[in-house]
């Protein structure tokens, strides 16, 4: 009787709205690869931190106030109930984020996943590190520390490098003027003060999240139209059964949402330490200068980024060489050059094989190199350029890490299948034993 | 209906005109939303240029008045710091004694006081190395041996026309923002509506 009523009601909710269908297409009909490996989890890891982003930001927008920024934080922190603990999953969720986005990409560049057809998966996903990125900026401005402050001072203030004199009729003070114009409407003011904290609020909290969810609406609607890449890089729609399922696929729903859980439960732990135990991460997450109120007088004696920007920002400072341009101007064209590479990977990338399994010897020491570059990279930035390391200043080692991540992008992965020889690649997805 | 009296040319003109009203009417759209984001006009009240009286000041003596949410500090030099300002720039230790930077002063402070009247000296109070606010050191010093002003964040060093020491972390002069007198007794601050010669 209970279930006839049910049935009846999802039948008449699905005459009209086609749940049932969408609930086929994108879970329990909706064919992965049987193969995925540990890579895999770093997806539906980047959906909950965003869930978590979203409902602690939420509850935070309760109590925080941009007029009042930096008391109402304290605020937070001592006089709401739990309030401490909501802006900490925010904060380290901020870090958890670009982990696992960090993680995701790196996934789709060992197995090559943004090559045809999921370029515009790829792309998407590009869109929404970008998104991700300006979040994060915006976000770590909200609590108007010192660093903050002066954080938000350097980044806004690279709008005044804008070569602008490349425009016809603009000579090298119309741009100097037109920089400085930019970064006062940025600004909403002729300094940074609560015009900024209260447009970058609007932003952080209404504007960035909606384009953010739209685009991971996108990123998974494509992917599912062109079905999952997987480990070994073979298309499993190329071998289908009778009944036009993939033979190495399986259904998302119940396979890998029950295994995804595992994934999940094992995440949140080491997440829930963090929280409790290192939510500042000895100031990578939450720097120790933001812990003073934002002091135009007073600046930091080092500015640093959080971790995650720190390998595009050592590109912008390993950038000293000024050729028509200033080095600022270049540095940024570097650091925007580093970003815009990453989408055009689908076409840079020739080489025949997919997955790094069956790549040659030569694109496995390239590939590895770049993490280790770009990890590098990402300590550099957060790190005082005047240190040094077996000799060479981390300006100097900056500047390598910076050329490599080039030369990977614009030489390696272009032409590197022709100084190698690739395994065959088989027809069906192996145990992983290749 | 039949379909044969289409008139394709009509059809994609008539197209083409909505499309190019539709965009204009969009672009004029988003003026008040781009314009928004420019200061408010509270923002304009607290920017706009400051008057200063300087009737009262005495030689040797330093003001310091807010101007877009700087320190401007106004210094009535006495014959001691002008001279001593001659005698730095022979001796060759500072960075930029010419004011070549032309960024860092108008045109009508170019010269060797970086100033309109040579006594009277008008200043942005901010460090060029990271903004921070250098003190005022009329006494001379070991470092400073004609006086000028020290910042006390990175040790950087200027003298009595904010001219930068050589070897110091601060690449350029104090920067001498846009200014003029009104009267012998008023300097206007941030606008060049009065006297800058």
């Amino acid at each position: 009787m209970i279930q006839r009523l049910l049935k009846g009601s999802i039948d008449w909710v699905d005459a009209r709205l086609p749940v049932v269908d969408a609930f086929k297409t994108h879970m329990s009909e909706y064919y992965a690869p049987k193969n995925f490996n540990f890579w895999y989890y770093f997806g539906v890891l980047s959906m909950i931190v965003l869930v978590n982003q979203l409902v602690t930001g939420i509850w935070l927008t309760m109590f925080y106030s941009p007029t009042d920024a930096f008391a109402s934080v304290e605020y937070i922190m001592r006089d709401v109930q739990f309030g401490w603990l909501i802006r900490y999953m925010h904060a380290v969720g901020a870090s958890a984020f670009f982990a696992v986005v960090y993680l995701h990409m790196f996934r789709g560049l060992m197995y090559g996943s943004y090559k045809p057809p999921r370029e515009l998966v790829w792309i998407c996903g590009m869109l929404i590190y970008l998104a991700l990125m300006a979040e994060g900026f915006l976000g770590y401005v909200l609590p108007w520390g010192n660093m903050s402050y002066w954080g938000a001072q350097v980044i806004i203030s690279l709008a005044e490098a804008i070569p602008f004199q490349v425009i016809p009729f603009v000579d090298g003070d119309k741009a100097a003027a037109m920089g400085e114009a930019l970064t006062t409407w940025v600004r909403g003011d002729y300094l940074l003060s609560d015009a900024t904290v209260n447009k970058f609020f609007a932003l952080h909290v209404v504007a960035i999240p909606l384009v953010l969810v739209a685009l991971v609406v996108l990123h998974i609607l494509a992917l599912h139209e062109v079905g999952s890449n997987n480990p070994d890089g073979v298309e499993i729609k190329e071998n289908l059964d009778e009944n036009g399922i993939p033979k190495d696929g399986i259904p998302f729903h119940p396979y890998y949402t029950v295994k995804d859980l595992v994934g999940v439960v094992i995440f949140l732990m080491v997440f829930a330490l963090v929280v409790f135990f290192f939510p500042d991460m000895g100031g990578y997450f939450l720097e120790k200068p933001n812990f003073e109120p934002a002091n135009p007088l007073v600046t930091p004696d080092h500015i640093a980024p959080v971790w995650y920007y720190g390998p595009y920002y050592a590109m912008l400072r390993a950038t000293t060489f000024s050729f028509i341009f200033n080095a600022k101007t270049w540095g940024m064209i570097i650091m925007g050059g580093g970003i815009a590479v990453l989408f055009v990977l689908p076409w840079l990338d020739r080489h025949p094989v997919k997955s790094i399994r069956y790549k040659g010897l030569f694109s496995k020491i390239t590939l590895w190199l770049f993490a280790i570059f770009f990890l590098a990279l990402g300590y550099l930035g957060t790190q005082p350029a005047d240190n040094s390391f077996l000799g060479l200043s981390f300006t100097t080692w900056a500047q390598i890490g910076t050329f490599y991540y080039f030369i990977y992008f614009l030489v390696f992965l272009p032409f590197g299948h022709r100084f190698e020889k690739s395994k065959p690649v088989p027809t069906r997805v192996t145990g992983g034993k290749a | 209906m039949s379909n044969d009296g289409i008139n394709k040319g009509r059809r994609t003109f008539l197209v083409g005109l909505t499309s190019a009203v539709g965009a204009v009417g969009v672009v004029g759209a988003a003026v008040p939303f781009v314009k928004s984001w420019q200061p408010s006009a509270r923002a304009e009240n607290a920017g706009a240029p400051v008057q200063i009286d300087i009737s009262k000041l005495e030689a040797g003596q330093r003001v310091v008045r807010e101007w877009r949410g700087q320190p401007i500090w106004v210094v009535r030099r006495n014959k001691d710091m002008l001279e001593g300002l001659n005698k730095l720039a022979e001796k060759g230790v500072l960075s930029d004694p010419e004011s070549a930077v032309s960024s860092q002063q108008p045109e009508y402070a170019q010269n060797e006081y970086r100033s309109i009247k040579p006594e009277i000296l008008v200043l942005i109070g901010t460090c060029t190395h990271l903004g921070c606010s250098p003190t005022l050191q009329t006494e001379a010093t070991v470092q400073l041996e004609h006086g000028g002003f020290f910042c006390p964040c990175h040790g950087s060093m200027f003298d009595f026309a904010g001219r930068v020491y050589r070897s110091v972390p601060a690449p350029t002069n104090l920067v001498v923002p846009p200014h003029s007198y009104l009267n012998d007794h008023v300097i206007i601050v941030g606008s060049e509506e009065g006297e800058t010669a």
